[in-house]
């Protein structure tokens, strides 16, 4: 457990569950992204992140790579990718937003609709996630960076992303500690700035450590 | 069961953090006692997956156990069957091979020894009639299919449905084999042991010594595809587009293969092929003994390019295999290969036999182009698609039968 001195790095692993349910056109797909668990939207707009690490840059959701590939909708696709994730503090803000870029798109469209190729439709999947917590506590910024040049990048991940966006806290756990338990405001707002959707999981540990030793030699 | 390799010796492919990790999600598996059971321990890509998993589960301190039922040739004729039927396949099926099925499902549950440990993991078709004495047994029964049940036979899928519907959980390799079932599914790909003889490292005296074995011209460009004689891995579809190439390009075929004791097919897939390939001295069909993985191995190191024009695909763990040498791949887009091939960045996709001969003459011609594809597709695989990955994802499964919610926290 963290008490307010020290950081305990956690680990999150996924398991993808299956949904059983398809979208083969638009309204399929707009249906199914309003009632869909968070935890359905979550997968499909993070799964890439663990997936692909050694990709960069890589298409930022599933919705709008299938809507580009499968469907060949280019600027709905497009518009899909520019949401920037960042943005959003919670999975409910984030689905409103993919929803209401294919509703506006769907009643401006005025051609059919166009279906995917049998065995290329969209298959909603949920993640199933398992935290854990690891050996790691630190009390300072110098064990801190020790041990974030250690950890997997799933644990990167969780403090992140996880924490930021599924947990709700508005932000990741490593400027919160940062901020109010080392005092370091000014190293928590740099760390809050990075757009992690923008780096594979190595750039962002390397952009953190850089930071965070650059701080230690002031 | 011995490890082969203990976790350690994976350190140097994934990472000291990965193994790490797996110890740490092991505590809490710690002395569960899983059975498996499936229908063949040599042969084919289950047996392959489960010899490998089964010694590092109880490493990680599950005690992890692996049964075979037994059944006779008619039966495995009819399991046959039963698989190109899921798969899609037009099969003429009577009630006599659902009577085979049953009769030899009701002798392996007087025979077969069932733990009432946490979990009972059940391999394929073959086996799935034992759910019914899932009262007696195990806390939680897992039903696992490995094969491609995107399109199946209807008739197949409802026999068998009645089943799986009584598990707690089934796992499917591609989310396109989901089926609308009473149960939770969950998406598990398989995987490949990068420190088996089938995926290590290997010498280039080796790899000469089999070409030089199997009268294979070193200086000739290989295409190679490494699968078993079966229909649905379009045997005769990769001679013709072979052919298509071979017309503008000097290069051989070989074609590769094991038998498995589950597929009597294979030995009238084995004869079609080698009649049809008679005509070219630059067509060589092999019929490799299965276990003779170091061969295989060397011959897919030595190919230019690696096929799998498969019709159906499970998963499809010879394009992994193939990958993971860093090799170009041409592959079908169905099942499991479309999660292993993003189209011209790990790989190239094909549909037709046209499509086949055309990607292999590109990658034939454009060394870079298919150096490339090669480099981002073992890293693909690194990541994605190794042993260790699998056994996490199935420790995870485990987990997640005894625990409800989509965030389990400990």
């Amino acid at each position: 457990m963290n008490t307010p001195q020290t950081f305990q790095f956690f680990t999150h692993l996924q398991l993808p569950e299956l949904t059983g349910l398809k979208a083969r056109n638009l309204t399929e797909l707009f249906e199914h992204v309003k009632t869909v668990s968070g935890s359905v939207i979550y997968y499909h707009t993070h799964h890439f992140l663990q997936q692909h690490q050694y990709l960069s840059p890589e298409p930022p959701n599933d919705f709008a790579y299938w809507v580009t590939e499968a469907l060949n909708e280019i600027e709905l696709g497009e518009r899909l990718t520019s949401i920037n994730t960042c943005e959003f503090s919670s999975i409910r803000a984030l689905r409103e937003k993919i929803a209401e870029t294919i509703e506006s798109f769907l009643a401006k469209s005025k051609r059919s609709l166009r279906e995917s190729d049998e065995g290329r439709e969209f298959h909603f999947i949920k993640a199933c996630s398992f935290v854990f917590p690891t050996p790691y506590v630190v009390s300072s910024l110098a064990e801190f960076v020790e041990v974030l040049k250690k950890v997997t990048i799933h644990s990167i991940y969780f403090h992140m992303f996880e924490a930021r966006l599924r947990l709700e806290k508005g932000t990741n756990d490593f400027s919160l500690w940062f901020e109010t338990s080392l005092k370091e405001k000014e190293l928590a707002k740099k760390i809050e700035r990075l757009d992690p959707y923008t780096h594979t999981m190595e750039g962002l540990r390397g952009k953190m450590i850089q930071l965070i030793e650059r701080r230690l030699k002031r | 069961m011995q490890a082969l390799h203990p976790l350690k010796e994976y350190e140097p492919v994934i990472g000291s953090q990965v193994i790490e990790e797996l110890h740490l999600l092991a505590e809490k598996t710690k002395g569960w006692t899983i059975q498996n059971i499936n229908s063949t321990s040599v042969g084919g890509g289950v047996a392959e997956i489960l010899n490998r998993m089964i010694p590092l589960l109880q490493e990680l301190g599950v005690n992890a156990r692996w049964d075979v039922i037994k059944g006779g040739e008619k039966f495995y004729r009819v399991t046959k069957k039963f698989h190109n039927a899921l798969h899609g396949k037009e099969e003429e099926i009577g009630q006599e091979d659902f009577d085979v099925f049953l009769e030899t499902g009701e002798m392996n549950k007087k025979m077969m020894e069932l733990s009432n440990g946490e979990v009972c993991f059940i391999h394929d078709p073959q086996p799935i009639t034992l759910v019914d004495q899932r009262e007696s047994s195990a806390k939680k029964w897992i039903w696992r299919c490995h094969i491609d049940v995107s399109n199946p036979n209807p008739r197949v899928w409802n026999f068998l449905k009645k089943y799986i519907d009584r598990y707690n959980a089934a796992v499917f390799s591609a989310p396109s084999f989901s089926q609308p079932l009473s149960i939770r599914q969950f998406l598990i790909a398989p995987s490949i042991d990068p420190l088996s003889d089938k995926n290590k490292e290997l010498s280039s005296d080796f790899i000469q010594s089999v070409l030089q074995k199997y009268q294979l011209d070193p200086e000739k460009p290989m295409v190679t595809q490494v699968s078993r004689f079966d229909y649905l891995k379009d045997p005769l579809g990769v001679i013709e587009a072979f052919e298509k190439v071979y017309r503008y390009i000097d290069c051989q075929l070989v074609l590769a293969g094991g038998e498995a004791t589950d597929d009597p097919e294979s030995t009238e897939v084995l004869a079609k092929t080698r009649e049809r390939a008679a005509q070219n001295p630059d067509i060589h069909i092999l019929a490799i003994p299965s276990g003779s993985d170091l061969e295989i191995n060397a011959l897919q190191r030595a190919s230019a390019v690696v096929v799998q024009k498969s019709l159906k695909e499970g998963f499809g763990l010879t394009v992994t295999e193939a990958l993971w040498k860093g090799k170009p791949v041409v592959a079908s887009g169905v099942g499991g290969i479309t999660l292993q091939i993003t189209h011209k960045y790990s790989g190239l996709l094909c549909h037709s036999v046209d499509g086949a001969a055309h990607a292999i003459k590109q990658l034939l011609q454009n060394s870079d182009y298919a150096k490339k594809l090669g480099e981002n597709g073992r890293e693909h695989v690194r990541q994605n698609f190794l042993l260790t990955r699998h056994l996490k994802d199935y420790l995870l499964l485990f987990l997640s039968l005894f625990h409800e919610g989509d965030i389990i926290r400990f």
